[in-house]
């Protein structure tokens, strides 16, 4: 059933559309998407130290988007810069370091646009099975923590004082988040993580009125995402990562033509 | 709850703030079926406080203890973003689980139940208000901490949400813990007050407060008379404009 390598991607990235589903409504519910991508970029040095080691690339990128989340509360603690400031600090330090080592193993053969964009090429059985075992975890994990999660997210004082502990589910939330990037990266690229993180999520809430109603909906316009846009790469020869993400904006796009009729229609 | 019916005390608690203490030395403590509420100044520290007994912030010096864990809060300020689309119905359900049924009931004693599918957005500050109100009801809680919960509302429903806080204390059993800038409500119907600028100023009944030199020193001579009215024998004429003449 897996033999065919386009029938391997679409299922995988289906699973992906699954988990980003979810997370992207609270990353953009958190106001998160920076820290997102600050992740992403990081994804690059966890890729080179997975090839420099011989490690799995999933859990060489997952090991290196906690460490920076962790370190981004520490440098939150002991500096007064802003908060963009010490993500754009991280996010392109870790991404020169990243570089710069993949300039020490000009030894190994390195597909790079790969690693920057996606190759639903490289997408293997053992991809498939890290996904969706990884996606049922993932997504396991934020049923179980989802309302304490979610108060924290509408307040964080409130949460705090009616006992829902938000600072741990904080914690494990950010875990989720370089899981779920640890996953995504063969299909999507480092480059373009956040976008499936963001764009069916927004595009959701432009036609949603309540929380599960947006998380529901931005799984169904993920998969449609993935599963256009690996067509599209398919006949078109373009990158699988870039293709899903730009099928996801024409979407986002259309969502919002119906509140500017409303809007007309109001007037 | 302890034995006394003590739900919380703060001990000579304070929070520092680099360079300064924003309050110190504060003790209180809420026991059932009382309301105790914290006046003063902006900056004074009310908030602070608040959220000492709330266990948001940790005390500096000094300690808290709290005997129990059934606490519901009315926050002074909550923004919610507009990408996260919220019902009243959800916001009702945020640290609770509840029937539509309870849910309608809560909000129908402060007099929104109508509000139930809106989305939180769309509420004028006064309605938001209500439902925060009705939210913290229906936790049965038996400590409940309100900081400023009627900024917004009209001038009727100001003294309708009083009546439901006053309420609250009996019906549910619970201890309240109130910020207010209504010295009329906190003079008339609280069982203890507490008056901070930084550190307590005075406390005690509100009758031995409104007497207190250093009560009358923070809210000035003419706003502390003038709230005597409510608890004395007129001495004086009001004239249309509120001011007075002898």
């Amino acid at each position: 059933m897996f033999d065919d390598f386009f029938t391997r991607a679409l299922v995988a990235g289906i699973g992906i559309a699954i988990i980003t589903g979810p997370l992207g409504c609270l990353v953009i519910w958190r106001r998160l998407s920076y820290f997102g991508d600050t992740l992403a970029h990081s994804a690059l040095l966890g890729v080179t130290l997975a090839y420099a080691f011989s490690l799995n690339i999933a859990f060489s990128v997952f090991v290196i988007s906690a460490v920076i989340a962790l370190l981004l509360l520490n440098l939150q603690k002991r500096t007064r810069l802003a908060g963009d400031s010490l993500l754009g600090l991280l996010a392109h330090s870790t991404l020169a370091i990243g570089l710069v080592l993949i300039g020490f193993l000009s030894s190994i053969r390195f597909d790079i646009m790969g690693l920057l964009f996606g190759d639903i090429l490289a997408v293997t059985v053992e991809d498939i099975a890290l996904v969706w075992i990884g996606g049922f975890i993932i997504i396991g994990i934020l049923y179980f923590i989802w309302k304490s999660l979610f108060s924290a997210t509408v307040n964080y004082d409130l949460a705090l004082a009616e006992g829902m502990k938000p600072n741990i589910y904080n914690m494990i939330f950010t875990l989720l988040l370089a899981g779920v990037i640890a996953l995504s990266i063969k299909m999507i690229g480092t480059l373009l993580i956040t976008g499936l993180l963001i764009i069916p999520a927004a595009t959701s809430r432009n036609i949603t009125h309540n929380p599960k109603q947006m998380v529901f909906v931005a799984i169904l316009i993920g998969i449609l995402s993935v599963t256009i846009g690996l067509f599209t790469s398919l006949e078109l020869n373009t990158s699988s990562g870039p293709s899903i993400i730009v099928i996801a904006i024409i979407l986002f796009i259309i969502s919002l033509i119906p509140l500017e009729l409303r809007g007309k229609l109001q007037k | 709850m302890s034995k006394n019916n003590l739900l919380v005390s703060l001990d000579n608690a304070g929070i520092y703030k680099s360079p300064k203490w924003l309050i110190r030395g504060v003790s209180l403590e809420v026991k059932s079926r009382q309301i105790v509420t914290l006046i003063g100044p902006n900056g004074s520290g009310k908030t602070t406080t608040a959220k000492m007994v709330l266990n948001i912030l940790e005390p500096d010096e000094g300690s808290l203890k709290r005997y129990t864990n059934k606490i519901a809060y009315v926050p002074q300020k909550i923004n919610i973003d507009w990408t996260l689309p919220l019902r009243v119905v959800d916001f009702m359900r945020l640290t609770n689980n509840l029937s539509n049924n309870e849910i309608i009931e809560s909000l129908n004693q402060t007099g929104v139940e109508k509000l139930f599918k809106e989305q939180i957005h769309s509420l004028s500050g006064g309605e938001f208000q209500r439902v925060l109100l009705a939210r913290a009801i229906s936790k049965k809680p038996e400590l409940l901490v309100l900081d400023e919960p009627v900024q917004g509302v009209d001038f009727n429903g100001e003294i309708d949400l009083y009546n439901i806080i006053k309420n609250i204390s009996a019906n549910l059993n619970c201890g309240i813990l109130l910020v207010s800038h209504d010295l009329h409500f906190v003079m008339s119907a609280t069982d203890h007050v507490v008056c901070l600028n930084g550190h307590i100023c005075c406390s005690g009944k509100p009758s031995s407060v409104i007497k207190d030199k250093a009560y009358i020193e923070l809210f000035g001579e003419h706003r502390s008379k003038t709230l005597t009215y409510y608890q004395h024998e007129h001495d004086h004429i009001h004239d249309s404009d509120g001011s007075i003449s002898s």
